[in-house]
């Protein structure tokens, strides 16, 4: 006690290089903490992309690509599926809601989606939170209606009531467009933090209103075309869907129904469990993960290590006070054990610090962070986990601080009593 | 008379590889006694009060403090022992700067449960001991809470000699501890300095190169009539 007093006393009488010292544990700790926060809840976020679907069901490719396309939006579908097949699962006994999806068209780089109202209804994401419409309503039975996602909306400026036309195909350029068939904003769905955000959806009767004069992949010609108006009078049936998600009344039964799929003899097709392919994805970006925390670790070493340098380069101004303890009969272990509770202070404080910083930048940037990118960091007390970090990095000081101690015990030994000046 | 407080017989020291450095064939000190011991430098003294401190083992022969035989203890023992028989005051005064007067006075205590328990015993407390001290050096009880850095050279030699005397050690070492002061100033100091030791009846040992302060001591000696090594070589 007395020892940790003396320790403090002289490490007061250096304020502003142990402020410094401080500073830089803190800030490391609080980017090791916050890396270790955003790294749980991106993958929190993540695995929540999706939830509430049993089954994702597309033509038979990998789990990977099928996962990419039909809920991130990401590649395209190397085959289309039949309606058919599509309503012998939806009809299926044990399923309970199942949402098409058809894929391939977009709008200034955005992708657009074409499904049935169950989408609205049946969606989850989250923790099985339902998609919220924040401004108008979802679309009707008029083919030409589009429901924005959030991002959508507020980067391209578009409010309800406004026209927007499609383009074919995915290319941020697109040389086809559907300038003949112009949608109408009906609704903006609220933000998820999902590629849901990214996406215009638009019911599968304008999917199919969009091509229903298309022969061998181009736009029909002079007589053989059809307008809007003559669109809306015909009876707009897709042929084809690019994927579509299943709702089933019981997990238990996932099993059994994904076999059937799989064993369709209709036509090839692949169906998966989305949480067991988003673990996939997440793992491939794993490595990312990790390299983004050991950065962070090093940069705690780095903290620590500057701590050691000002300790270090304290030790020959201090062979004075040293000196003197030892002649008022400091033993030449009271003298490393003052080295040590030295670094632990410092790295104590530090971390007490850091901690403080955390909450501070989590609570500055907890909306912010919510707005751009759908992650949510919640302003709770350290896991166990970050505990475990925060009692390391106490830890670390240690051994760190036995290296002026040791340094400073030679020294107390070889200097005696006598005072260098 | 007891056993002298500080015997050394047929004392011999060497730093490694180099030739002896002291060799003082006797000396003592009685206990209550003032003795100057003048010490030009080269002749020895820093490692003689090195020595008696215990940091040092001697080459040869005997060092005995209070009939303690100092070369037969460990290293660890002999810090205890020095701090809980010994004072040192020295030329700096070696005050640390960022405490306040008064735990400077009390940091022998700290290291000695010996010193504390003197100190207890004699004031009641370490606190009362401290305050005591500088009461009697005659330094303003006002200044007890000020950084020690913060006094000027004459109180910090008082505050010095405070905590050289707290928990009344049986010797007090003073290395040089008046050369910062002027001729006024030294005289007073020491006759505070006699005062106190002689109510802690604690003996001290006086080394300073200054013969004019001699004949203020009970006893004097030349540590380079004392050591044969430092003597000049008969050609």
């Amino acid at each position: 006690m007395h020892l940790l007093r003396l320790a403090l006393a002289s490490l007061a009488n250096r304020r502003f290089t142990a402020l410094l010292t401080v500073f830089a544990i803190a800030l490391s700790v609080c980017l090791l903490l916050a890396v270790e926060r955003v790294r749980t809840e991106a993958r929190a976020s993540f695995a929540s992309t999706l939830s509430g679907t049993d089954l994702i069901v597309g033509a038979r490719s990998g789990p990977v690509n099928l996962l990419l396309y039909s809920v991130f939006r990401i590649g395209n579908a190397t085959n289309n599926i039949r309606w058919e097949s599509f309503r012998h699962f939806a009809d299926h006994p044990r399923v309970k809601w199942a949402i098409p999806l058809s894929l391939g068209d977009s709008h200034r780089g955005y992708r657009v989606l074409g499904t049935t109202p169950a989408y609205f209804e049946h969606y989850r994401y989250g923790r099985q939170q339902p998609l919220a419409l924040s401004e108008g309503r979802a679309f009707a039975t008029d083919p030409f209606e589009v429901v924005l996602g959030a991002e959508v909306a507020e980067a391209l400026h578009y409010q309800p009531g406004d026209e927007l036309v499609l383009a074919h195909g995915v290319a941020r350029l697109s040389l086809t467009r559907h300038e003949d068939k112009p949608f109408r904003v009906v609704g903006i769905l609220g933000r998820t933090g999902t590629p849901v955000d990214r996406t215009l959806h638009i019911n599968l009767a304008g999917m199919e209103a969009l091509h229903v004069d298309w022969r061998g992949g181009v736009p029909a010609r002079g007589g053989a075309r059809i307008d809007a108006e003559q669109a809306r009078r015909m009876a707009l049936q897709p042929k084809v869907i690019t994927a579509f998600l299943l709702g089933l009344d019981s997990k238990i039964a996932t099993f059994a129904v994904q076999r059937e799929i799989n064993d369709y003899l209709g036509e090839p097709l692949l169906a998966i469990l989305p949480g067991v392919a988003l673990q996939e994805l997440w793992s491939l970006m794993g490595t990312a993960e990790q390299a983004l925390f050991v950065v962070s670790l090093c940069v705690v070493l780095t903290g620590l290590i500057g701590m050691l340098t000002a300790i270090l380069a304290s030790l020959n101004e201090r062979r004075r006070e040293m000196a003197i303890l030892r002649s008022l009969g400091a033993r030449p272990w009271h003298i490393a054990g003052l080295l040590v509770l030295e670094a632990f202070a410092l790295t104590l404080a530090g971390v007490l610090l850091g901690l403080a910083l955390l909450y501070l930048s989590i609570l500055l940037a907890q909306g912010p962070l919510q707005a751009a990118y759908g992650l949510y960091l919640p302003f709770a007390a350290p896991s166990a986990y970050e505990w475990l970090l925060l009692g390391a990095i106490l830890l670390a000081a240690l051994p760190l601080g036995g290296v002026p101690a040791w340094r400073a015990y030679r020294q107390s030994l070889a200097d005696g009593l006598s005072i260098r000046l | 008379m007891s056993t002298p407080l500080i015997e050394l017989s047929d004392l011999g020291f060497a730093w490694p590889g180099q030739p002896e450095l002291l060799d003082i064939p006797e000396f003592h000190l009685r206990r209550g006694e003032t003795l100057f011991l003048k010490g030009p430098s080269g002749s020895g003294k820093t490692t003689l009060l090195g020595l008696l401190g215990g940091v040092q083992k001697p080459g040869r022969g005997h060092i005995r403090l209070l009939g303690t035989e100092l070369g037969a203890l460990s290293a660890a023992a002999r810090d205890h022992f020095r701090v809980d028989h010994t004072g040192y005051i020295f030329q700096q005064f070696n005050l640390l700067p960022f405490l306040s007067v008064r735990a400077n006075v009390e940091l022998p205590c700290r290291f000695s449960r010996l010193r504390a328990e003197r100190a207890r015993q004699r004031h009641g407390s370490v606190e009362r001991a401290a305050a005591r001290l500088l009461e009697h050096l005659g330094l303003d009880a006002a200044l007890l809470e000020r950084r020690a850095a913060e006094l000027s050279i004459g109180q910090q030699q008082r505050v010095a000699a405070a905590r050289a005397l707290i928990g009344q050690p049986e010797l007090v070492i003073a290395d040089e501890p008046t050369s910062a002061l002027d001729a006024d100033a030294r005289q007073a100091f020491l006759d505070l300095l006699f005062a106190e030791c002689r109510e802690a009846s604690a003996s001290l040992l006086f080394v300073s190169h200054d013969q004019s302060l001699a004949g203020l001591f009970g006893r004097s000696l030349s540590l380079l009539e004392l050591n044969r090594a430092a003597r000049p070589r008969e050609i």
